[in-house]
């Protein structure tokens, strides 16, 4: 069996490339792909950590319900930031987060 | 320490496509290329789930991000397509690398040095689909966040259509 630590260290770096992502990409729809992938990453650790602990019946399913529930909250914000990027761009003709500065002051 | 066998191969070839597809999704210059290295990455992730004993998340997993999230972000690629060549990928690419790099260091020390105890048990009994169906509906499980669930979900697409809306038509 594969032991749990290749699992999270697989996750940290899958984490890691969505951060990077985040933090360097300009386009506000590859911000969003990569924000996907970090949530990705958490999921992967939820249902690890859900297979690998010890058998408590009473919170045996906790790991596998949060990574449902991660996976509808990550359909919800997709379809509002897509919309909201797609807002943005029919105002500002820009996909780029630092064109909208409206609320900068 | 790791045998052989079917899960371990598996597992490495998992790993590739999920790590791959990520390291494409962050790279490409082409964010339809990108769209595809998100399903590639996103489909190695449903191999972990399966390899993990989850197979209904792992269905779920490719239905609802390969099928749905991948296709509505190729939808936003193409409807923001004629400003979507910007000419450099990245700002603050250096620091943004060494920020992740030391992230990376980090987490990758946090879970190999067994500060907490390196427990490494799997549980005898694996609870099943069935179990989380009536888990769901269950008062004393989760039916109280499984609601919240829905209306979030519902709530989230009325505002998604109300925000994407065209004023003028």
């Amino acid at each position: 069996m594969i032991p749990l630590w290749m699992y999270l260290a697989v996750a940290a770096a899958l984490f890691s490339i969505g951060v990077f992502g985040v933090l360097a990409r300009r386009n506000a729809v590859a911000i969003l792909m990569a924000i996907e992938l970090m949530l990705n990453a958490v999921n992967i650790n939820l249902v690890a950590f859900w297979r690998y602990s010890e058998t408590n019946t009473d919170l045996l399913l906790n790991g596998y319900v949060f990574t449902a529930f991660i996976l509808i909250v990550a359909a919800a914000e997709a379809a509002v930031g897509l919309a909201i990027i797609i807002s943005v761009y029919r105002n500002r003709r820009s996909v780029i987060p630092e064109d909208a500065h409206t609320l900068k002051g | 320490m790791l045998e052989l066998n079917a899960i371990s191969i598996g597992f490495f070839i998992f790993t590739i496509f999920t790590l791959g597809g990520a390291i494409g999704v962050v790279t490409t210059r082409n964010l339809f290329q990108g769209t595809v290295w998100l399903m590639v990455s996103l489909f190695g992730i449903a191999g972990y789930m399966l390899l993990l004993s989850a197979p209904f998340l792992a269905a779920v997993q490719i239905l609802v991000y390969i099928g749905a999230i991948a296709i509505l972000i190729t939808f936003a690629v193409m409807l923001t397509r004629s400003v979507t060549r910007v000419d450099e990928r990245y700002i603050r690419t250096i620091p943004s690398l060494i920020g992740s790099l030391v992230l990376f260091l980090i987490l990758i020390a946090g879970v190999t040095i067994p500060v907490f105890g390196g427990h490494e048990g799997a549980p005898v009994v694996v609870k099943t689909t069935h179990d989380f169906g009536l888990a769901l509906v269950d008062g004393n499980g989760y039916v109280v966040p499984f609601m919240l669930a829905s209306l979030l979900l519902t709530a989230a697409m009325i505002g998604a259509i109300f925000i994407a809306r065209d004023e003028e038509t």
